[in-house]
């Protein structure tokens, strides 16, 4: 019985010939915005990756003969320049390019982590509730309207500052900020779907509930959800750059790009490259990621349009 | 309504149980304490602190006495700033950031939706790009990086224009002279703007297509008149709904902020009270943030209400 089912699920998809995430990408791709911001964080990511081998000189090495020297092409006012570092040097002398490459890493990291915790947390709890329907489900989002009318930003740095500052904490912490909205959106989405009568056949045929959650409810929850996640990535980074800000965030040597920021605005007016380079590239990541959330979602629902 | 009011207030109050508890216990697990100190004090003294200030109790003891104390409306007093209550202190803070939160908030919202029914209005023309342009910026711009900015141009360099001077202070609070809010303010709200822009546009244009707003312009009612009259009321609810994140935002701003412009708000003592372990004063401020978010929340549904005859709140 069940086999029969998959049998026709997969015979339509056959005769249909073109299935919804092909539809999307044909959409997507002629998106010009959409995909000049994923071969940009392509790009970008890429030089995060292998961004020992792109500069001569370590992340954390430290060389007083060049403090906040500008980088030689460097159009503005500056005390002395440094020839060879591209984007000039920072307070101890430290390559500022290689730094801000090491700043992407983090922030990237720190953005696609605590996202994958909200993820797998909001998917979980959402489509279980969703599919339990009635007194369970009011129960647990009521919970997550408490939750949302939780300062929750308190609670995250009241635990970097007590637990001193530990990497794994920053994940889960901002993971378990965000994913009260992935949560009510895959609950929505699989009150609808649960009406639908492949659940319903699924059900007839014997499947467990946790089967029909995996199996029917989850990948076809999906559009929204991938949408959602291509905009808590950005989120997530700048949440990590306001803690790091507040001098919460990841600890020296190691850096990130809102502890760059926070110390080039610090000496803004004398070594204004110490501020522009890292803003600029958590700017250009932050929209190339917004680009891609709102292409994503042009393609997966075309109505919006 | 009177009824579900009065429902919505009472349900606030596990709320604020919940936050408070999580609150306590999650900063007595934390190592350290308020009295630890580069030298250590003798033993006897630091005995009789900690009896002070009820610390010498078990844990759940100091709950039971905290939670009393607070059914009477005493925060207690702060750990790290003797002679002063925590009532004392954010009660000298709280108008200033009260201030500058509702000027900001007043500010997003009036410039927001203006911004955001324009673009609508000219919708996939220049003005349109370029209002939905700036708020993508806007919405990828941190503060903390908006603030220098504008601390150099206006504070630093200074604006000379037609022989005026304006140049605006770029720290400490002036008694809560304008001068002194200008730039703080515009910080905060730059991206409540950019997101309720966002928002206003996309509703606006949504309610402008639907079959009131064509009879209405079927039967000649003037443009201008179709937009205030007809269109705004029923744009502006999406609004109602971001109201929740819209503060939460502001106040999270707000912590930044305080802290770069130098004011003399809430925000800014609760980093230090959370590194100092104040554990009294970390706790008062989360309770009057919890509070303010609770309390603008319930006003908004109230709104929503009063702004949809649709919605029926029983």
């Amino acid at each position: 019985m069940i086999n029969t089912a998959a049998k026709t699920e997969t015979l339509e998809r056959a005769v249909q010939g073109r299935s919804l995430w092909m539809d999307a990408w044909r959409r997507l791709k002629r998106n010009r915005a959409a995909m000049a911001a994923i071969a940009i964080l392509a790009v970008m990511t890429l030089m995060a990756i292998f961004a020992p081998f792109l500069s001569a000189w370590r992340y954390d090495e430290i060389n007083y003969d060049l403090v906040t020297c500008a980088p030689a092409w460097w159009p503005g006012p500056s005390l002395c320049t440094a020839p060879g570092h591209i984007f000039g040097t920072d307070a101890v002398g430290r390559d500022l390019f290689v730094r801000v490459l090491y700043g992407a890493r983090m922030s990237l990291a720190v953005g696609l982590v605590a996202t994958l915790v909200s993820l797998v947390i909001g998917v979980v709890y959402g489509a279980t509730a969703g599919y339990l329907g009635g007194r369970t489900d009011a129960l647990m989002m009521r919970g997550v309207d408490i939750l949302y009318s939780l300062p929750f930003i308190f609670f995250v740095i009241i635990l970097m500052v007590l637990f001193d500052r530990s990497l794994i904490l920053l994940f889960v912490a901002v993971g378990a900020v965000e994913w009260l909205t992935m949560a009510r959106i895959v609950r929505g989405q699989t009150l609808s779907i649960k009406q639908k009568e492949f659940v319903e056949a699924a059900r007839a045929g014997g499947v467990s509930g946790f089967g029909i959650i995996r199996r029917h409810i989850i990948p076809n929850s999906i559009g929204p959800v991938v949408v959602y996640v291509t905009l808590t990535v950005p989120t997530v980074i700048l949440t990590e750059s306001f803690l790091s800000f507040l001098g919460l965030g990841v600890q020296e040597p190691l850096t990130s790009w809102g502890t760059l920021i926070s110390e080039g605005a610090a000496q803004m007016e004398t070594a204004t490259w110490t501020l522009v380079f890292p803003a600029l590239f958590m700017a250009v990541t932050l929209f190339c990621f917004n680009f891609i959330g709102d292409g994503l979602r042009d393609a997966l629902d075309p109505r919006d349009r | 309504m009177l009824g579900y009011a009065f429902r919505r207030l009472l349900g606030a109050i596990p709320t604020l149980f919940i936050i408070v508890t999580l609150t306590f216990f999650m900063m007595r697990l934390a190592p350290g304490g308020p009295f630890d100190t580069e030298r250590r004090l003798p033993p006897e003294v630091e005995a009789n602190v900690k009896a002070a200030y009820n610390l010498d109790k078990p844990l759940v003891t100091q709950y039971g006495l905290y939670l009393a104390k607070l059914a009477q409306g005493d925060l207690g007093p702060s750990f790290k700033n003797k002679d002063f209550t925590v009532a004392q202190l954010i009660g000298a803070g709280l108008p200033v950031s009260v201030t500058l939160g509702l000027c900001a908030m007043t500010l997003s919202l009036l410039l927001g939706a203006l911004l955001g029914t324009w673009a609508a209005l000219r919708q996939n023309r220049w003005q349109d790009y370029s209002v939905m342009t700036v708020a993508m910026v806007g919405v990828t711009i941190p503060a903390f990086v908006t603030a220098p900015i504008l601390t150099l141009i206006f504070g630093v360099y200074g604006i000379h224009l037609f022989g005026a001077d304006i140049t605006l202070p770029v720290s400490g609070w002036g008694g809560g002279a304008l001068r002194n809010l200008i730039l703080p303010v515009i910080t905060l709200s730059l991206l409540q703007v950019a997101v309720i822009a966002r928002l206003m546009r996309g509703s606006m244009v949504e309610v402008l297509r639907s079959n009131y707003i064509r009879t209405a312009r079927a039967k000649g009612v003037p443009e201008y008149r179709i937009v205030l009259r007809h269109a705004l009321r029923a744009a502006a609810l999406p609004l109602m709904s971001y109201a929740g994140p819209a503060t939460a935002g502001i106040l999270t701003g707000s912590l930044i902020v305080e802290q770069i412009f130098g004011l003399p708000g809430i925000g800014r003592y609760f980093v230090l009270a959370a590194l100092d372990r104040d554990y009294t004063m970390v706790m008062g401020v989360v309770i009057v943030y919890a509070t303010l978010i609770i309390v603008l929340n319930f006003i908004a549904d109230m709104l929503y209400a009063v702004l949809d005859p649709r919605v029926r709140l029983t």
